[in-house]
């Protein structure tokens, strides 16, 4: 675990140093936080026109965030394995004692405490919305919100460090873990739709379908399950890559 | 110290290397001398615990490269050809984080102790990004010694050197190489002649020669070759020189000189002078022919070629 936390801390810092990384972090709590005022304002509008209105719900911004995520996690890990194979530095990691799973769970923890901090930012707007209403927001359902977006931005980073650990090229990693998500997200529900019935297995697999469920503020087991399967999945085959690099 | 048995890597249809067999000990600096693209490279990251081989065996400090790769690359310090360097750190930073995936136990004090034998203390704050080519080179260097390996593989560790520096960084090589075993690699054959205490010559994958830098020198000396360029027509002095004692295989070259052949101890280049003079020709050179490093490989593995054959 120790030079998983070593990985970790690197990339952190490297975030830090970073103008995509800052980029990035902006863009979301940027956009998020226009929407937030702009909902915010209308639901006064309302409430002061027609005497009481209902109440922006403590999902608001974290539906929005998800989508933003979709195309944040991409440029965040894009260059996890990709630049250090392109800089010649995975060689000096590969010579280092340490285990091709530790380099690569180091990797992803060190995006996903990235990406957590921002997810911890964007906790002012329930705290605000809370002030805002009477009488305060429902917070299991905030709960409930913020636990999804962390295994999704979870899934989602490790999905990415996985197509980073196949690529040389940063650009190529980012371009194809944007088309995975999209897939895993939106396409692959699609035959449920018109299976109908039969189809049930696609539900499964789909990562906005469980999304939804804990959006609405049902924690299942399952749901968690699923998030958690998928974030082993991609460091596993994050770690594969590394190791066919080895052998090949 | 490394031993190896059999080493044969492929990479998909090409054979990198094939059936490597050597050992270096401790206490010893063995060099890898060969032309680009010979196998040297390939074969340090072998032992480096980069990759393992396709057959064959390797230990490396006791060791099996394959088996117990964790414990060999404790025990390794590896500069790869490419010096493996993040540019957004600091020099002390990057030393730092490789103390700490090495998990050693008083970090700091080694870094500091590795910037010291490089040097490179002033520039410890200093971001790599904006080091030199040699100065790169020895942060990489820093960064093998950083946890006094029992082995140490250096893939041309004096490549992009200014000449004082290739001074500096060969003097640690052969301090580090009195108590440790140091296997490193170059094309130059000079400095494989300074640095090392025995040299192979691997050529297309092969081990063509093993010696001691004199003997090997010895065995390339084993005929001087010289050129005499003189002014007008070569044809009728040619018969001449060729009938002087001690003279072998003269030929013209395409630059229309002489180049001949003499045993080393029986100079014959006096005789030929004087032949020249007195024939009524303008002498314009006679100077030696050095072997390059092609020809000595050419020289090398026409060896290897006859002796099977003798056998």
């Amino acid at each position: 675990m120790r030079n998983v936390w070593t990985i970790a801390r690197r990339e952190i810092r490297l975030y830090f140093a970073s103008p995509i990384a800052y980029i990035v972090g902006l863009l979301i709590l940027l956009i998020t936080g226009i929407y937030f005022v702009l909902v915010v304002y209308l639901a006064g509008q309302s409430a002061f026109t027609t005497g009481s209105a209902p109440a922006p719900g403590p999902d608001l911004v974290i539906g929005l965030m998800v989508f933003l995520f979709l195309f944040a996690v991409p440029a965040l890990s894009m260059r996890l394995m990709a630049d250090e194979h392109r800089n010649g530095t995975l060689e000096l990691l590969l010579t280092a004692p340490i285990n091709e799973w530790e380099l690569v769970v180091g990797k992803w923890l060190g995006s996903f405490l990235f990406v957590f901090m921002i997810i911890l930012v964007t906790f002012i707007y329930p705290i605000v919305l809370n002030s805002l209403v009477t009488p305060g927001i429902d917070q299991g359902l905030m709960m409930a919100n913020y636990l999804a977006i962390t295994l999704v931005a979870a899934a989602f980073l490790a999905i990415g460090t996985a197509i980073s650990s196949f690529f040389n090229n940063q650009f190529a990693a980012f371009f194809a873990t944007i088309a995975a998500l999209f897939f895993l997200w939106v396409v692959i529900g699609w035959p449920a739709v018109v299976m109908q019935g039969s189809g049930a297995i696609f539900d499964y697999l789909n990562m906005s379908k469980h999304f939804a469920d804990m959006q609405a503020g049902t924690i299942a087991l399952s749901d968690i399950v699923y998030y958690l399967s998928l974030t082993a999945l991609g460091l596993f085959l994050g770690t594969t890559a590394v190791e066919i690099r080895r052998w090949k | 110290m490394i031993r190896t048995s059999g080493l044969t890597k492929d990479y998909g249809a090409r054979r990198a290397i094939e059936n490597l067999t050597f050992e270096a000990n401790q206490g010893e600096v063995v060099g890898f001398l060969g032309p680009n693209g010979a196998g040297k490279t390939t074969t340090m990251r072998i032992l480096a615990g980069y990759m393992p081989p396709s057959f064959g065996t390797a230990q490396v400090a006791g060791f099996d490269v394959i088996e117990e790769s964790i414990e060999v690359r404790r025990r390794v310090g590896y500069l790869p050809e490419t010096v493996p360097l993040y540019p957004d750190m600091t020099v002390f930073d990057y030393l730092k984080f490789m103390a700490d995936l090495r998990h050693l136990p008083n970090a700091d004090e080694m870094v500091d102790n590795a910037l010291e034998l490089v040097q490179m203390e002033q520039r410890a704050e200093g971001y790599i990004a904006n080091l030199s080519k040699g100065m790169r080179q020895r942060v990489g260097l820093a960064q093998a010694l950083l946890h006094k390996p029992e082995v140490l593989i250096l893939d041309e560790p004096t490549i992009g050197l200014d000449p004082a520096q290739v001074v500096e960084v060969r003097s640690i090589i052969r301090d580090i190489g009195k108590e440790r075993t140091v296997l490193l690699s170059t094309h130059i054959l000079s400095e494989a002649q300074q640095l090392c205490d025995r040299v192979l010559i691997i050529n297309k994958g092969h081990i063509v020669a093993e010696d001691t830098p004199e003997n090997l020198q010895a065995r390339l000396v084993g005929a001087e070759r010289s050129i005499l360029r003189i002014k007008g027509d070569t044809e009728e002095l040619m018969a001449q020189i060729a009938k002087i004692k001690g003279v072998q295989d003269i030929k013209t070259r395409p630059d229309g000189a002489l180049e001949f052949q003499f045993a080393p101890g029986v100079d014959v280049r006096p005789e030929v002078a004087k032949t020249v003079i007195m024939s009524g020709y303008d002498l314009l050179e006679l100077s030696p022919v050095g072997l390059s490093l092609e020809e000595i490989f050419l020289e090398l593995t026409r060896d290897v070629a006859s002796t099977k054959k003798e056998k």
